[in-house]
């Protein structure tokens, strides 16, 4: 159906709730990276041979007579990725969970769940003798608020139909309809959304900046380069929703005057790249994207670029430099994107995030979006919760959330009950959060008071089994490959920071050495040219700061209390355990290990090179790491 | 000298994108997505036909991590070292893989172009670390052992 008009889109709406409310069922199977992954495609193909196959069942849009109407959904990232493949089985508002389906599953889950009532109880959550059936009830779930990722695992992600009946370009209809440009800002500048990228710059102030600049030619891009290790909210965002992303871009470009819209999206993410094209295809066909939108005048271009493998090209000015067919370099500034960006000329650049939020703000207002989150930072925000976490998974919540409440409420604590000690917060290019921040709230504000940064949303929960110095090192030997070698602090600081790092971890550091990454990394601080460089070295204060004691543990007393530095740790064999089978002595490859035949074993520490074979090998258990 | 065919496609390609500067990073992705590498030929070719110089189109193929100019295999395994996967020890399932497939740090694809073995910065799947990806399809949750019986699955159906 065309969607020329304002008529056209109501008409469009009535007959899309319609379609929706007529399903007696809606089988929604995850698609999201996570869960395909782990087979939920499989699941699909299943679900739809059972129901295409079932007589008096229909599936999908056709036509219904008497017959029971199924439908067999593939919706956004339903978070919880951690137990994929998931699948939702939804009659009217009653709404079960599935965890863990697999192909063989899905006949009994029809046979009960759609057609009957009864529920498969094997494939429930199931948490401390609690059973869980409704996804809002699982604590992962119940404890978020939902506001970007709102229609992830609830919609089909490839559907315009199903975006317009949830609520979809209703935003965009009250701009174009009821609003001006001005007003479009000044509703966004309101309500105080800030950059979700990590700088978390006011987003309404860029936007002004942008409507306010002489030159007409403007345009609008978005961030997807979501390049942090460790980070997959946007992606989830891009692959989960993505007509509600072209429609905050398309808002902001009515905003600012521009009718052009960019979207960079990184290489690894061929399923966001595949449904934005899908989705931005879909909306030409139905006339919601070109010339003359909706009979308002107002004209808007959708273009993908794909990025190329370069971490880099997350700075606003690499980035644009990246699809105007450049290296990504960032430049000197100012003069800011806001001035002089793509083309060189004003452009509006925000993350997937930042965009996503706005059409929600733009329908209920910027009061209601102050009633969440802190006074500096309101709204929420998503993250992806990973590492040594029990529940994994993609989450979003109000900002001034306490971590202890998202590691320990909504992450089900730390993996196999094991001890808290820091979460990476901010990537690469953000810092560490340990116990003594555990009952902080959570912004923009506060996290940068302790050395870090919001950064895009990544948080990497670690255990005491993790060598604080390792991921130090581990950090920076991301940022320095990643640097682009244009300005000399940072091509040549993060290259001597790794070196002493991994000297250090190498059992080889002096005391002087902990000063001199200190200075250097003020140096790289405060001379970098561009953002990257200017907070790579943050990881690296941050743990010297926090975790100054396991850097003089390494420096000192050559010993990484966690074993994660091959090059210190020591191997043992327990006489008491060892049987002297003499199979770690066969497969030690430089013959360190010596001892009789039934008699207990030595190991030559001289000699042993810490390649973990006789640990492999035994099989009593006699081999110790100290 | 590539085949004429090579260059039939390479226009094919440009017409997708137009003969502008700015066309130059998606057209040698598409190229790349074809041979599943960039020959030189080509590189020299599209910069002719778009309009910009050699030395700029070499520049750019050799800032971005994604082009390489070596042929890579039929499979190409992306193994993830991002944070979350580094954390849930990603880097036994690399070494693993070059013990399997006889590769090392400094030589990324197997004598027979079945096999290239590459780290990625972050799948975005890491709800499921440690995580790989061959071609364009995401493995979760990879262990030593695993690794090793895909690569022989592959192997399987690759020979």
């Amino acid at each position: 159906m065309m969607i020329s008009n304002k008529a056209e889109l109501d008409k469009c709406r009535e007959a899309a709730v319609e379609e929706l409310q007529s399903y007696g069922c809606r089988i929604l199977v995850c698609s999201g990276t996570g869960c395909i992954a782990t087979g939920s495609e499989k699941i699909y193909q299943k679900m739809m041979e059972i129901v295409g196959n079932t007589p008096n069942v229909t599936i999908e849009f056709a036509p219904h007579d008497e017959k029971e109407h199924v439908g067999v959904k593939r919706t956004g990232c339903q978070g919880f990725c951690e137990f994929g493949p998931l699948v939702r089985i939804q009659k009217g508002d009653k709404v079960v969970q599935y965890i863990k389906v697999q192909p063989d599953d899905c006949q009994e889950i029809f046979d009960n769940t759609v057609m009957g009532d009864g529920l498969v109880d094997r494939l429930l959550y199931k948490k401390a003798e609690n059973t869980y059936v409704q996804p809002d009830e699982i604590p992962f779930i119940a404890k978020q608020t939902r506001v970007v990722l709102e229609n992830c695992g609830r919609f089909d992600a490839e559907s315009i139909d199903e975006y317009i009946a949830a609520g979809g370009f209703k935003a965009l209809e009250k701009v174009l309809f009821d609003m001006k440009p001005e007003d479009v800002v000044e509703e966004v500048d309101q309500s105080g959304l800030r950059g979700r990228g990590g700088g978390g710059f006011p987003t309404g102030r860029k936007w002004k900046q942008v409507a306010a600049q002489e030159e007409k030619e403007r345009y609008v891009v978005c961030n997807g380069d979501e390049g942090d290790p460790g980070a997959f909210m946007d992606g989830s965002v891009m692959e989960g929703d993505p007509f509600k992303l072209i429609e905050g871009m398309m808002i902001a470009g009515y905003a600012v005057g521009s009718s052009e819209g960019y979207i960079y999206v990184r290489a690894e993410y061929p399923n966001s790249v595949a449904r934005l094209k899908h989705a931005i295809a879909v909306m030409e066909e139905r006339n919601l994207l070109g010339d003359d939108i909706l009979g308002t005048g107002f004209a808007f271009h959708m273009h993908i670029n794909r990025g190329a493998g370069a971490f880099v090209c997350g700075e606003g000015s690499a980035l644009t430099a990246s699809i105007e067919g450049n290296r990504g370099f960032p430049r000197t500034k100012p003069p800011r994107t806001v001035d002089h960006g793509l083309w060189a000329k004003p452009t509006v650049l925000n993350n997937v995030e930042t965009y996503a939020n706005v059409p929600k703000i733009i329908l209920k207002g910027h009061e209601w979006f102050r009633t969440i989150g802190t006074e500096g930072s309101p709204g929420t925000k998503t993250f992806s919760l990973t590492g040594s976490i029990e529940n994994t998974g993609l989450i979003e919540v109000p900002m001034g959330t306490t971590l202890r409440e998202i590691i320990y409420e909504i992450g089900g604590g730390l993996q196999e009950g094991s001890e808290f000690k820091a979460v990476q917060i901010g990537g690469p290019s953000g810092g560490c959060l340990t116990t003594q921040h555990l009952d902080e709230p959570l912004d923009f504000d506060s996290v940068k008071k302790f050395g870090a940064i919001v950064g895009s949303g990544g948080l990497v929960v670690m255990n005491t089994d993790t060598c604080m110095v390792e991921v130090a090192r581990f950090f920076m030997s991301f940022t320095q490959r990643e640097s682009c070698g244009k300005c000399v602090p940072c091509r040549i600081g993060t290259k001597r920071m790794l070196e002493i790092l991994e000297k250090i971890v190498a059992g080889k550091g002096e005391v002087e050495d902990l000063d001199k990454l200190e200075e250097i990394a003020k140096s790289v601080k405060d001379l970098s040219l561009c953002g990257l460089g200017k907070s790579a070295p943050l990881p690296v204060l941050s743990t010297i700061r926090m975790f100054r004691d396991e850097y003089m543990e390494h420096i000192v007393d050559k010993k990484c209390a966690s074993h994660t530095c091959t090059a210190l740790r020591n191997y043992y064999i327990n006489p008491e355990k060892c049987k002297g089978c003499t199979k770690c002595a066969r497969n030690c490859p430089v013959g360190a290990i010596t001892g009789e035949k039934k008699e207990p074993h030595t190991i030559d520490t001289a000699k042993c090179i810490k390649c973990g074979a006789c640990i492999e090998n035994c099989s009593f258990d006699a081999i110790e790491v100290r | 000298m590539l085949d004429q065919s090579y260059y039939e496609k390479a226009d094919e390609i440009i017409g997708r994108y137009g003969k502008k500067p700015s066309s130059l990073i998606p057209i040698m992705q598409d190229i790349q997505g074809e041979y599943r590498y960039l020959p030189g030929e080509l590189l020299t070719y599209t910069a002719q036909q778009i309009g910009v110089t050699e030395a700029k189109a070499y520049s750019v193929a050799t800032f971005y991590e994604n082009f390489s100019f070596e042929p890579k295999g039929k499979y190409v395994i992306k193994v993830c070292d991002g944070t979350a996967c580094h954390v849930r020890k990603s880097m036994p399932i690399l070494e693993a893989l070059y013990k399997e497939l006889g590769l090392s740090k400094k030589k990324h694809t197997t004598d027979d172009m079945i096999f290239t073995v590459e780290t990625v910065s972050c799948l975005g799947a890491c709800g499921l670390a440690p995580t790989l990806m061959v071609n364009e399809e995401v493995h979760p949750k990879m262990s030593p052992e695993k690794v090793v019986a895909l690569v022989q699955e592959l192997r399987g159906e690759g020979a």
